[in-house]
């Protein structure tokens, strides 16, 4: 384990013990936010119980269908658009202040019009994404070397074989990093819409429990979505590491 | 004497104002016939059109006026079949191995897996790469990666094999050296080679005959016949007659060096 991660560890470890101990001697009431360790021993006893499984199911279904529709039609939107520059730039400006509109505003327009079923949910989640997933496919295919391009031609290479075997592989790294902004911003967009008016999903149990002052079920759920979202970043760098490591970066 | 492979008759280049600039006239009108199987080099000033000499000839861009012939046949804005193009940039696809990279040049050919595997084998021997084929890029020299490039392009055969500055960016042993290689690709394929340098002892150590062009827009200005054996190396320096070779090179090409800077006439 290299020395930085050690200290990345330390530095978690240390905030984890600090809160341990403010709650201990009562600096944070209980009623505010029970000790860490009873949080874990709750989250497994959660577990072991089965119980909020259907919950979970949903919310991660609905994460993952979301992750995915913004992240193919991302990469698409982005391959097409970098074709057409006059149309890019007509776009730019939105892009540049996107995340400036409240998406979950349109949450309650979604719900009249789709009903309250996962669907308005699922639509947050992509429309959060998908605007991160087309600026870095952008930003990937900018950088790739002319003569690359070139060499795709001379083999002779159709637009979609280049885009698909020279342009989108050179992309890689940036593809993944897209990934890592799709899956945060699915989560926050399908846990968010689930917070805000649901039937069902882990942000609503989360909304639920904070209504009544059950910190036993509303912290292990926050923390099994820090652990979810955590594995699936730590995945999805591990992947990139390897690629870029391969090209001789880092 | 053998016949003409490419022809190149009044090609004329003018690049379209872009952004409210005038037209670039970068290049002719210019007339060239490469002969089959010999090594035929263009050296310039800088800025004088080479490469986009090159790139005309290769199909990646259509000339204003003139034609291109390859074999007989009008060169139009597509890359022929039986052309390969060795760049000056690093080409090599950094997310390939050396292996996939060179079977890269044999993608859109028509040909069974197995009969590609013994290509890319026999080109991997043929250019030494076989103890890096399982390498990536960022693991080789420049030298090396140019190599892949090189190996890339004759896996599929061609008839034609054009480079572009394809050892500008190496060092001047390692250049020497990739000349020799050169020279050994070219007897062994029997393929023409059309090279595009700035460097005239390049130009005179490697070709059978030299187009020297002139300032922007580039016009051939002199023709100069090496007669070199086609069994020849980078020792081919040491001739006699070497030195005078590069020396008329480098009258005609001074004087256009000093026209490009801007500056007129043959004075200091």
């Amino acid at each position: 384990m290299s020395r930085l991660r050690l200290y990345q560890l330390a530095v978690v470890a240390g905030f984890i013990l600090l809160l341990e101990a403010l709650c201990l001697a009562g600096v944070i009431d209980k009623i505010t936010m029970p000790p860490p360790h009873i949080i874990v021993r709750d989250l497994f006893r959660m577990i072991a119980a089965g119980r909020y499984f259907g919950d979970i199911g949903k919310s991660l279904a609905n994460v993952l269908l979301a992750f995915a529709t913004a992240y193919v039609l991302g990469v698409a939107t982005g391959t097409i658009l970098h074709g057409y520059r006059t149309a890019r730039d007509i776009l730019d400006p939105l892009f540049a202040t996107y995340y400036a509109i409240p998406v979950f505003a349109f949450y309650p327009l979604f719900i009249v019009i789709f009903g309250l079923g996962d669907g308005p949910q699922v639509l947050i989640g992509i429309l959060l994404a998908v605007v991160a997933v087309i600026v870095t496919t952008l930003n990937g295919l900018d950088r790739v070397p002319p003569v690359l391009k070139k060499t795709a031609r001379v083999n002779g290479l159709s637009p979609l074989q280049t885009a698909l075997r020279v342009t989108l592989p050179f992309c890689a790294p940036y593809l993944l990093t897209a990934a890592k902004l799709a899956l945060a911003y699915a989560f926050i967009g399908v846990i968010g819409s689930e917070f805000i008016m649901a039937r069902a999903g882990m942000g609503y149990e989360i909304s639920y429990a904070y209504t009544n002052f059950d910190n036993a079920t509303m912290y292990p759920l926050i923390l099994m979505i820090l652990l979810l979202s955590i594995a699936a970043n730590g995945l999805l760098s591990y992947w990139e590491r390897t690629l870029l490591a391969r090209r001789g970066q880092k | 004497m053998s016949a003409a492979q490419v022809t190149l008759r009044g090609v004329t280049k003018v690049f379209p104002a872009s952004g409210g600039g005038e037209p670039v006239h970068a290049l002719g009108p210019i007339d060239i016939e490469i002969r089959k199987g010999e090594f035929f080099a263009v050296v310039g000033p800088s800025g004088c059109g080479k490469s986009t000499l090159l790139e005309l000839i290769a199909g990646l861009t259509a000339p204003t006026l003139g034609e291109i012939e390859l074999e007989g046949r009008a060169i139009k804005e597509d890359v022929p079949d039986g052309v390969g193009v060795v760049f000056q940039e690093d080409a090599c696809f950094p997310w390939l191995n050396v292996r996939d990279n060179i079977e890269f040049g044999l993608r859109q050919k028509k040909m069974g897996s197995e009969e590609k595997a013994r290509r890319v084998a026999a080109v991997i021997d043929m250019m030494g790469l076989r103890d890096f084929a399982r390498s990536y890029p960022a693991q080789l020299s420049g030298g090396m990666r140019q190599r892949v490039c090189i190996a890339r392009t004759i896996v599929a055969e061609p008839r034609l094999i054009l480079l572009d500055e394809p050892f500008g960016a190496l060092d001047q042993q390692t250049r020497l050296l990739m000349g020799d290689e050169m020279l050994r690709l070219w007897r062994e394929t029997g393929a023409t080679v059309f090279l595009i340098t700035h460097a005239l002892d390049e130009a005179a150590m490697l070709a059978d005959r030299i187009v020297v062009m002139s300032a922007r827009p580039g016009r051939a200005i002199d023709l100069v016949e090496t007669g070199w054996p086609r069994e020849r190396d980078s020792r081919i320096v040491e001739r006699e007659n070497f030195g005078a070779l590069t020396s008329r090179l480098w009258k005609t090409l001074r004087e256009e060096s000093l026209k490009a800077m801007g500056r007129a006439g043959s004075g200091t």
